[in-house]
């Protein structure tokens, strides 16, 4: 009888120590989160203060709200235009990428041909190379093949990668290879067997890297940089650049144009949520 | 069909080629450039904020990997900063740092004047907290304080703490075999115990990955901050050598001197690369 009382009340010994200790982490964790959010909270407050109220000031709400601000930026600057460009080069290079990835990907998963391994190390060899290393090579590529100031020269260079590659290999691998045996006896080529057979059955990893390709080429900076000279071309990045360095001074209207420029960004991160966290974490077995 | 895609694909991303007009004058010159080796040098400081963010990064997924409610929530915020960096967050953290304006200073001022200091210039001074002197590789008293290469190294900590590092590390600590736990809790082990002899040497693997590609990431980074923040002002304090690269080839257009600089970076980086081979191999073996 004494054993029992003494093993329940050590119980809920430990549950105090444990609810105790659970108690600490979260506020560590609040603390923590706090600090990561109160930038993002500073920014979407400034951004519907008068300029006069952001200088100096620790006020953190605005005395009254100007959400006109946003509509500021776009008659100040051709933000619209800056929105679609980002958005339409990152929407073609994804799904290029994707597509070209998978087929490449397929071809060294699944097809035989001479040397495929070979060529493959070689391919990932191109990983090791950093991009310091390519810039100017490809941008002198660029400027004789007259694509600078050119959508296609946003779009095409970016519409190949060997990490992709990689990474869809990896994912058709895993894919039973009785599959595409049988859709071979049942006479299919190449191409129904990839198009019909691994191309669903590798969706999540698609997925994965379509979403990271659209995040990389949304927030692409240095290569639109060099590349894009004329207004009408400007991507977001660069379009922010510009804004800030010319109008500089209206820290509210650049406040506005940040948050709707990260605006996006947030949406699919949450809403892909849990395939990027996965898609990271199979990104790493590469080490 | 699909070996032409391949090649497209070889093409674009072995691009490396036309580095054949680089003579070995430049490489003569490189040695000789005292903005080289200040440069050089910055790059290292700014990589100091590493290991310090890849502690922090340890720690949150420490706290995040106990069983608490809301963990998703608190990974969700976490990783923000870093899934939407880009020219929008740098442009945010410049107005954050504007010593007369920004609100970091607002909230620090009446700290520093009740020590009877000054608030820190932040982007706008050459002193840091090593106290080096701008241009050479000494210690100056009246260079200790926080400068701009402070600012950019706790800002480059705020994005990256809870970012990819965090979920390497959440998925290093999901794949330690919970037994590990069990039988250092029998032996009567504390926190810091199983800590020193369970995780710590569980996640080695981890840390070294991540050690590595922060480490090759670090050599070639810092150029986006120096272009948004500080043009690699003042006084060049936040030039890196990606940044240097950039204006010598960009702005400057001696692409041939440009390349030069790249190559140096490009050997420290292979060199790099091979060592984590090397030994990443051993230390696969050994977990």
């Amino acid at each position: 009888m004494k054993e029992t009382t003494a093993t329940t009340s050590g119980r809920s010994g430990e549950w105090w120590f444990r609810k105790g200790r659970f108690g600490v982490s979260h506020l560590a964790l609040c603390l923590l989160a706090l600090t990561t959010l109160t930038p993002f909270l500073w920014m979407v407050l400034a951004s519907f203060k008068h300029v006069s109220e952001i200088e100096g000031n620790l006020n953190p709400f605005p005395k009254v709200w100007h959400p006109e601000n946003y509509a500021q930026v776009f008659k100040q600057i051709h933000f619209a235009r800056y929105y679609f460009n980002s958005i339409f080069v990152a929407a073609w290079v994804t799904v290029l990428q994707t597509l070209t990835s998978a087929m490449a990907a397929f071809a060294f998963a699944r097809l035989r041909w001479p040397r495929r391994d070979q060529v493959f190390k070689l391919y990932l060899f191109t990983l090791m190379v950093p991009g310091v290393v390519t810039m100017i090579p490809n941008y002198t590529l660029m400027v004789k093949l007259g694509l600078l100031d050119s959508y296609i020269g946003l779009i095409v260079p970016a519409s190949f990668s060997a990490f992709g590659t990689f990474l869809l290999r990896q994912f058709m691998m895993g894919i039973p290879r009785a599959l595409d045996e049988a859709a071979a006896i049942d006479g299919a080529t190449h191409w129904r067997t990839f198009w019909d057979v691994i191309l669903p059955l590798a969706r999540p990893g698609l997925v994965t890297l379509a979403i990271f390709t659209f995040m990389g080429t949304y927030g692409s900076f240095f290569w639109p940089l060099v590349l894009i000279k004329s207004d009408a071309l400007r991507t977001l990045p660069i379009g922010m650049l510009y804004f800030d360095s010319v109008y500089g001074k209206q820290t509210n209207l650049i406040m506005a144009a940040s948050v709707m420029n990260i605006t996006p960004l947030i949406i699919l991160f949450v809403s892909t949520q849990k395939f990027l966290v996965k898609g990271i974490q199979l990104g790493a077995v590469k080490g | 069909m699909f070996s032409l895609v391949v090649s497209a694909t070889n093409w674009s991303l072995t691009r490396e080629e036309p580095f054949r007009f680089v003579g070995l004058a430049n490489f003569a010159q490189l040695f000789g450039d005292k903005e080289f080796w200040q440069y050089f040098i910055n790059t290292g400081y700014l990589m100091l904020g590493m290991p310090i963010a890849i502690a922090g990064s340890l720690c949150l997924a420490l706290l995040l990997s106990q069983k608490l409610r809301g963990v998703v929530i608190y990974r969700t915020m976490f990783y923000l900063p870093s899934f939407t960096s880009g020219v929008a967050l740098l442009i945010l953290w410049k107005a954050l740092y504007n010593p007369q304006f920004g609100p970091i200073n607002a909230a620090l001022g009446p700290i520093f004047q009740w020590f009877g200091g000054q608030a820190p210039e932040w982007l706008l001074s050459t002193k840091n907290l090593l106290g080096l002197h701008a241009e050479d590789i000494r210690l100056v008293w009246a260079q200790f304080g926080l400068g701009a290469r402070d600012a950019m190294i706790f800002m480059g900590i705020w994005i990256s703490i809870g970012g990819s590092n965090m979920l390497l590390y959440l998925a290093g600590l999901s794949n330690i075999p919970q037994e590990l736990f069990e039988a250092a809790q029998i032996d009567g082990a504390g926190p810091w115990a199983t800590f020193r002899h369970v995780t710590w040497p569980q996640l080695a693997p981890t840390t070294f990955f991540i050690l590595v590609m922060s480490f090759i990431g670090g050599l070639q980074g810092g150029f986006e901050s120096a272009r948004v923040l500080t043009a690699g002002g003042p006084a060049g304090t936040t030039t890196t050598l990606a940044y240097y690269i950039y204006t010598k080839a960009f702005e400057e257009f001696q692409i041939g001197y440009a390349s030069a600089v790249s190559w140096v970076l490009f050997i420290i980086i292979a060199v790099v690369t091979l060592l984590n081979w090397k030994f990443g191999s051993r230390e696969t073996n050994d977990a």
